[in-house]
C-alpha cells in the first residue's frame, strides 16, 4: 500500500516544477551552445573529464572549498546547508527502503517518513541496530544543518566573522527563497519532535527527547499540532522549490552545469553563448565581490559590483550608467567562489550596448615601416611619460638591440580602450592597422611598455611573433648580461598593473627585475590582491574626485612600509600615482636606466 | 549695392535662440563635467588622434553648444578612447564618456 497524506502536495507538486524547470533550462542550454561547444559537451560526458567534473561538483558545489579557503566559518556555513541537506535527502532515502514495501517510493515518502512510520520495535539509543542507526544519524545530520542556520543569522548581525564587511541587498523573490530555506528545517525537527513524542519513539537524540518535552507540555493536543507542522513543512518546501528558479539558488542547478561546461572546455566567447547564461545563473549573490571592489569601499558607489550587475543582467535591467561603471580591474572575479568571469561578461553586455555609432579611422596614415628584429611599441600613455620612452631608448642603445621604434611619431591606438566601451567592431579597425604595420616590419619581437597594449597584443592580436613587456624583455637583456648594473639599496614599493597581473598573469618579472635595482618591500594587498591605481579605462562614469578616492587608497596600501620609491610597470599607474604620491613614483624601465654606470 | 557686406548666408547662420540643444541637455545630465571645460586646449595638444588628423575636443564643444549634430557626429567618430586627454585635463573632464554620450545622444535623435 502506498502511504499518502494530503498534505504531501505542496511539496510533491514543488518539485515536479522544480524538476521541470531544471530539465527545461539544462536543455535550453546545453541545445543553445555553439556547434563546436556542442561537440564539446558530446565528447566530454564520455570521457574522464566527466569524473573530475563530478569531483569539482562534490568539492565546490557541497563541501565549499574555496569558501573555507576564504574562512572557515563561512566555509562550514556554505557546507553544513548544501552537503548536510544532500546527505539528509541521501540517508533518508536509505532509511526509508527499511520500511518500504513496495519497490520505488514516491519522492515525499522518505521526506515525510516519520509521519507515515512510527516505529515502536527499536529505540534511537539502539544504534547496533540499522534503524537505530539511522534515527541517531538522521537527528545528527539535521542538527549540523541547524548549526549552519545558527551561522547564517549570526552572519546577518556579525559579517565581520566570516570574513565579510558588507554583505548583499536582496531583491523580494531572494528574501522569500532564504526565509523559506531558513525555516524548513526548524520545522522539520519540531514537526518530527512532535510526532516522536506523541507516539513515545521514532525519534532520535534531538528529536525524541524534544518530543517527549512537548507532549509533557501539550498531551492529547500534540498529534494535531504535528500534523499542522507536517503541513508547514510540506508548503514551505514546496514555496522554495517554486520560487528558487526565480531567486540566488538557482545558482544550485546552474552551478552543477556550468563545472561540467568547464571541465569539458566549454569557455566564454565574445557575445552570449550558453555559456554566458550559465555563469549569470550561476551567480549565488554571496556578496564575496562586494568586499574586493574598491569602488565600494574607496568610492562610495555601491550599485554596480558583480553581484549586482549580473542580477540586473538575469533580470533584463541592465543600466547603461551601470554598465560603464567598473574598473574592469578584475579583482571579483579573482575573489569570485564560482569563477564567473564578471569582466567578460561585462564586455559581452557593453557590445550589445555600445549602439550603432560608428568611428571613422580613415585618417590613419599607412606607410610600411622600416625592417627590424625587435619592434618598440610605446603606446598612447607613454607618450605622456617621456622619463619611461628615454630610459628605453638609453637601455635598448646600451644593450646593442637592433629596433625600430614603431610609434615614435605618434601612436594608433593598440584598440583595447575602445573595446573595453564594447565597441568590438570599432577596435577591430585599430587592431587590424596595427597588426599589420607588426607583420610587415618582419619582426620577431614585439616589446610595449603599455600593460594595456601589452594584454591586448597577446589576446586579440594573434601575431605570430615573441609578444612582450618591457619588464620581462629587460630580464631578459641583464641574463644575457647584455645591462650593465650597479647595485642600489633604494627600499622600493611594487605596484601590480591590472593588465599585467590579473590580465597578463605576470607577477615574477617585474619583481625579479626590480630585485636586481632596488629592495623590495613588503605591501599589503599585492599580486593578484593588488589593487587598481583609479586610473583605469575600463570605467566610463566616474568623477575625476571618486578616481582621486581609489588612487589614496591604493597609495595608503603601497606605502604602507614606508618605501622611498613607488615604482611600477605601466604608464597609466604611474602617471595617476604621480598626481598624490608624496614618494617617487618610477617606472621599472627608469629605474633600470638609473641603475645602470655612466 | 545696398546689401553689400550684410548679406546673411542662411547655411553659415547659426541662431543661438533656435539651436539643438537636445545633446547638450542629455550630456549636462549624464557628465556634468562637460561643463567644467575652459577650453585650455591641453586635450588637444596630447591627442592620439590629433596626430594624425585634426580633430580638436574644443571644436567638439563648440559644436556641441550650437547644436551642430551633423559636423559634431563626424567630428567624435574620429576619438580612438585612448584616455590621454582625461590624464592632462586641469578640469577634470572625463572626456572618453562625453564621446560615448555624445554618440549614444545622436542615437536617441533618431
Amino acid at each position: 500500500m502506498i502511504s499518502f497524506n494530503l498534505f504531501v502536495l505542496p511539496f510533491s507538486l514543488g518539485l515536479i516544477y522544480l524538476l521541470y524547470m531544471i530539465i527545461r533550462w539544462w536543455s535550453i542550454w546545453i541545445r543553445g551552445l555553439p556547434a563546436e561547444d556542442q561537440k564539446k559537451f558530446r565528447t566530454g560526458i564520455f570521457s574522464r573529464n566527466f569524473f573530475s567534473a563530478l569531483k569539482e561538483v562534490f568539492l565546490e558545489s557541497l563541501i565549499h572549498r574555496k569558501m573555507f579557503r576564504r574562512n572557515a566559518l563561512l566555509g562550514y556555513m556554505h557546507m553544513s546547508f548544501a552537503f548536510g541537506w544532500f546527505l539528509l535527502i541521501l540517508c533518508g532515502n536509505i532509511e526509508s527502503r527499511i520500511y518500504s514495501t513496495t519497490h520505488v517510493n514516491p519522492p515525499y515518502y522518505p521526506i515525510f517518513l516519520k509521519f507515515f512510520i512510527h516505529d515502536r520495535t527499536v529505540l534511537w539509543f539502539e544504534i547496533n541496530t540499522v534503524p537505530g542507526f539511522f534515527r541517531f544519524l538522521m537527528d545528527f545530520l539535521l542538527l549540523f544543518v541547524l548549526s549552519g542556520l545558527v551561522l547564517a543569522m549570526v552572519k546577518r548581525g556579525r559579517p565581520k566573522w566570516f570574513g565579510m564587511k558588507r554583505t548583499t541587498h536582496h531583491q523580494l523573490t531572494d528574501k522569500v527563497a532564504l526565509i523559506c530555506l531558513w525555516l524548513i528545517f526548524p520545522v522539520r525537527l519540531i514537526a518530527e519532535s512532535f510526532t516522536d513524542g506523541y507516539y513515545g519513539a521514532g525519534g532520535g537524540f534531538l528529536t525524541q527527547h524534544l518530543g517527549n518535552l512537548m507532549v509533557l507540555i501539550f498531551h492529547e493536543s500534540s498529534r494535531h499540532i504535528a500534523y499542522a507542522l507536517w503541513w508547514a513543512y510540506s508548503l514551505l518546501l514546496g514555496i522554495f522549490f517554486v520560487t528558487l528558479p526565480f531567486s540566488r539558488f538557482w545558482h544550485i542547478p546552474s552551478e552543477v552545469l556550468l563545472i561540467f561546461f568547464r571541465q569539458f572546455g566549454i569557455t566564454a566567447k565574445k557575445s552570449t553563448t550558453s555559456f554566458t547564461e550559465v555563469e549569470i545563473g550561476a551567480c549565488s549573490r554571496c556578496g564575496v565581490c562586494i568586499d574586493v571592489c574598491q569602488l565600494g569601499y574607496a568610492a562610495h558607489i555601491h550599485d554596480i559590483q558583480a553581484v549586482y550587475f549580473l542580477r540586473s543582467v538575469r533580470d533584463e535591467q541592465v543600466n547603461r550608467d551601470i554598465l560603464l561603471r567598473c574598473l574592469v580591474c578584475g579583482r571579483c572575479q579573482e575573489a569570485c567562489p564560482v569563477g564567473i568571469n564578471a569582466d567578460s561578461i561585462r564586455l559581452i553586455e557593453r557590445n550589445m550596448f555600445s549602439g550603432s555609432h560608428a568611428s571613422d579611422f580613415t585618417y590613419l596614415p599607412a606607410d610600411p615601416p622600416q625592417k627590424a628584429p625587435v619592434l618598440y611599441f610605446a603606446g598612447c600613455m607613454t607618450h605622456l611619460t617621456p622619463a619611461i620612452i628615454r630610459a628605453m631608448k638609453g637601455i635598448l642603445k646600451q644593450a646593442g638591440v637592433d629596433y625600430l621604434f614603431l610609434d615614435e611619431k605618434g601612436t594608433v591606438c593598440c584598440g583595447r580602450p575602445i573595446m573595453l566601451s564594447g565597441k568590438y567592431e570599432q577596435a577591430e579597425k585599430l587592431v587590424h592597422f596595427n597588426r599589420e604595420l607588426i607583420l610587415q616590419s618582419g619582426a620577431h619581437t614585439l616589446v610595449t611598455s603599455c600593460p594595456i597594449c601589452f594584454r591586448v597584443f597577446r589576446e586579440e592580436y594573434k601575431l605570430p611573433i615573441r609578444v612582450m613587456h618591457h619588464s620581462q624583455f629587460l630580464l631578459e637583456l641583464i641574463k644575457a648580461g647584455k645591462i650593465p648594473l650597479q647595485a642600489f639599496h633604494r627600499k622600493v614599493a611594487y605596484h601590480d598593473p591590472c593588465d599585467l597581473g590579473r590580465g597578463g598573469q605576470e607577477y615574477d618579472a617585474p619583481r625579479e627585475l626590480l630585485a636586481k635595482v632596488a629592495e623590495l618591500v613588503e605591501v599589503p594587498q599585492d599580486g593578484e590582491d593588488s589593487l587598481c591605481c583609479g586610473g583605469s579605462l575600463g570605467i566610463y562614469t566616474i568623477s575625476s574626485r571618486k578616481r582621486d578616492l581609489i588612487t589614496h587608497d591604493a597609495l595608503r596600501n603601497l606605502t604602507a612600509s614606508q618605501p622611498e620609491v613607488l615604482a611600477t610597470a605601466c604608464p597609466l599607474c604611474k602617471k595617476t600615482f604621480s598626481k598624490h604620491a608624496e614618494i617617487e613614483v618610477l617606472d621599472i624601465a627608469e629605474m633600470v636606466y638609473d641603475a645602470m654606470p655612466e | 549695392m545696398k546689401e553689400f557686406g550684410y548679406k546673411v548666408h542662411k547655411e553659415r547662420l547659426i541662431d543661438y535662440d533656435k539651436n539643438d540643444k537636445r545633446v547638450l541637455e542629455h550630456l549636462k545630465k549624464h557628465e556634468p563635467s562637460v561643463l567644467t571645460c575652459i577650453a585650455c586646449g591641453s586635450c588637444t595638444a596630447t591627442c592620439s588622434a590629433g596626430q594624425f588628423v585634426d580633430f580638436n575636443i574644443r571644436l567638439v564643444q563648440t559644436l556641441l553648444r550650437r547644436g551642430e549634430i551633423e559636423p559634431l557626429k563626424k567630428e567624435v567618430q574620429k576619438c580612438m578612447l585612448c584616455g590621454k586627454c582625461i590624464l592632462i585635463c586641469p578640469r577634470g573632464v572625463n572626456m572618453r564618456n562625453l564621446i560615448l554620450a555624445i554618440q549614444t545622444a545622436i542615437d536617441k535623435l533618431k
